[in-house]
């Protein structure tokens, strides 16, 4: 994995994008889905001085016609009428509204919107050359389709967004996703698309939601062989995911030469996440962005979103990885050492859990994973099957 | 399941007199393994397999033979009589079928006349629509002591929460037959309340199973 020789320092000017009504998007008191971490993020950046206001953008909201690109209008208009305690239970169980999982509120379809629009102001501000790189952490939720709501998602600001792009400025689009969860929505929204090629790394389906994202989905008619999955096994530790991660990664990007790359930067992959049961530390979420930031300005001439996703542990976990890829963004460094005193003072009063006080996670964090060796050689396997069309085009042209 | 829930009605078939080149560009256009052989009034009196055609067609390392092997009529080849199955019988019979005949493809009738066909990809098909997996969802397992009564308690854990079951399938443990394995696909992404209500009622859940690794 990268050394500290790849850690040249960069000073590159990014736009963060934010707005305190990113909280609005609120199912229920409980739900596990809490934008608090935005919050949190913002002002843990805040803390160590390397965000200023100046480099904020402000959300937009994403108009119905953009939605569109994405979503049916039955679906728009079933959200808006939720959101305005107009829908019935039973008519909202079509479009996945009304659920467990995604509940209605009041005011859900504009809650959304302004998530949708965050990314689609990223996008401008990067694809117009106002910032080298955007990052919208209200956005990437990935599971939303295109007349139904699931997994926490209403609106698919990834994919709303991807389409956008590939109306407005005609780019070819990478999307990868590092989610431990599927990137189910976004896939299928460009199953049969050539100019979108999706990359999804996520803990195998066979126990976690959504189920799909299994190595041989490959895409369809004119898109087949533009998505890429790594189901890789539940337990997987910092560096086997690592290993298979940037070896795909890198394979992908040097295959598909897109022109704008798109991330989605989950962050419940971390042992500490309660619904996931990958055992990665803080590690990861240093080598993610630097890894995107990094391929960016090699193919992309530096034009790289990155979004943010899944994270149930809003109090140890997402806050750091957030603020890393901010910091990674501007600078190619993370935070290494102790967590500004103020953040922790202000938040610890609301955490029922102990913040975490520093940017690693300590050594032995995670309990020790038996079978790592195996593990280690299952996601191996998988990667060589992941890649396998790639593999098989490199020897084809070598002939 | 009825076969006729999960039948193809469109069926590529054969007279007997048609010849063993048909069958072997029929099978290469459709990209399909068997093909029934009927009569005039559409009865099935054989079936090919594409192993039987290719066994009928010259070697690939005879170059410039005339091929007229491939000139006979099918009937020469084909198999007979047929095993057949009815549009009411149950899919778990034409798997027992594919699994003790040892063969991939059943043609359906009804009054001796062919009005289906139902192959291993079918059956396969019809499992993972058994499994849900083919759905956004969740797997859980429960294990649980095998006495009847035992599957509406657990299912009554989850009607508790407005989560919406996929799929159940139970299967038996292996190490001890007092206990079965409950698996449960429900359409949510947090699974976490239901699995702690699984426990505070008395039920071991494994989520997910790995030997060696505590739940």
């Amino acid at each position: 994995m990268a050394k500290d020789a790849r850690d040249t320092i960069m000073n590159c000017h990014s736009g963060f994008v934010y707005s305190n009504d990113f909280t609005n998007y609120r199912f229920r008191e409980d739900h596990p889905f809490n934008q608090m971490r935005v919050v949190m993020t913002k002002e843990l950046l805040e803390a160590t001085g390397k965000l200023s206001d100046k480099e904020l953008i402000s959300p937009r909201l994403a108009t119905e016609e953009e939605l569109s690109l994405a979503h049916s209008i039955s679906y728009i208009n079933a959200v808006k009428k939720a959101g305005k305690g107009e829908l019935s239970e039973e008519q909202g169980l079509e479009y996945g509204i009304g659920t467990e999982d995604t509940p209605m509120f009041q005011g859900m379809h504009e809650a959304s919107q302004l998530l949708v629009g965050g990314t689609l102001s990223a996008i401008d501000s990067v694809l117009e050359g106002r910032v080298k790189h955007a990052l919208n952490i209200g956005g990437g939720l990935h599971h939303g389709f295109e007349r139904k709501a699931s997994g926490f998602c209403i609106y698919n600001d990834g994919a709303v967004g991807i389409k956008y792009i590939r109306k407005k400025y005609d780019y070819k689009v990478l999307y990868v996703d590092t989610d431990a969860h599927h990137g189910d929505g976004v896939q299928w929204a460009f199953y049969d698309d050539p100019n979108v090629c999706t990359f999804s790394i996520h803990e195998t389906g066979r126990y976690l939601f959504p189920g799909t994202g299994n190595v041989n989905e490959r895409g369809l008619k004119e898109g087949y062989g533009y998505s890429f999955n790594l189901p890789i096994d539940a337990f997987t530790e910092d560096d086997s995911f690592l290993e298979v991660y940037e070896s795909a990664f890198r394979e992908i990007v040097d295959f598909f030469r897109p022109d704008v790359i798109i991330t989605q930067n989950g962050a419940d992959a971390h042992f500490l996440d309660p619904l996931t049961h990958l055992c990665s530390t803080m590690k990861i979420y240093e080598e993610i962005p630097k890894l995107a930031h990094e391929l960016a300005h090699q193919y992309c001439d530096g034009k790289w979103i990155a979004l943010g996703g899944g994270g149930y542990d809003i109090w140890r976990v997402v806050p750091r990885a957030w603020a890393q890829i901010w910091k990674i963004m501007n600078e190619n460094i993370p935070f290494k050492g102790d967590l500004p005193v103020e953040w922790i003072q202000k938040w610890q009063k609301n955490s029922p859990v102990p913040l975490s006080t520093t940017w690693h996670d300590p050594a032995n964090a995670c309990k020790p994973i038996p079978r790592r060796a195996e593990i280690t050689e299952k996601n191996k396997k998988l990667l060589d099957k992941s890649l396998q069309l790639i593999y098989n085009q490199k020897k084809f042209n070598s002939l | 399941m009825l076969v006729e829930e999960i039948m193809k009605e469109r069926v590529i078939t054969l007279s007997p007199v048609d010849t063993i080149e048909t069958a072997l560009k029929l099978l290469q256009e459709h990209h399909i393994r068997h093909i029934p052989i009927i009569n005039d009034s559409n009865q099935v009196i054989g079936i090919v397999s594409d192993r039987d055609v290719r066994d009928a067609s010259p070697s690939v390392f005879e170059k410039d033979t005339e091929r007229k092997e491939l000139k006979n009529p099918i009937k020469s080849i084909m198999t007979t009589p047929v095993t057949t199955v009815h549009p009411l019988d149950f899919v778990e019979e034409v798997a027992s079928i594919f699994y003790e005949q040892e063969f991939a493809c059943v043609p359906v009738t009804r009054d001796e006349k062919l009005v289906g066909i139902i192959t291993e990809k079918d059956m396969l098909y019809t499992l993972i629509q058994l499994t849900g997996t083919h759905v956004q969802s969740s797997q859980i397992e429960v294990k649980v002591i095998n006495r009847p009564g035992i599957l509406p308690q657990v299912t009554q854990v989850f009607g508790k929460r407005k989560v919406n079951i996929s799929s159940v399938l139970i299967y038996p443990y292996k190490p001890d037959p007092k206990y079965k394995v409950i698996v449960v696909r429900i359409q949510t992404m947090n699974p976490i309340p239901t699995i702690e209500d699984l426990k505070s009622e008395g039920y071991e859940v494994l989520w997910p199973k790995m030997p060696g690794i505590l739940s």
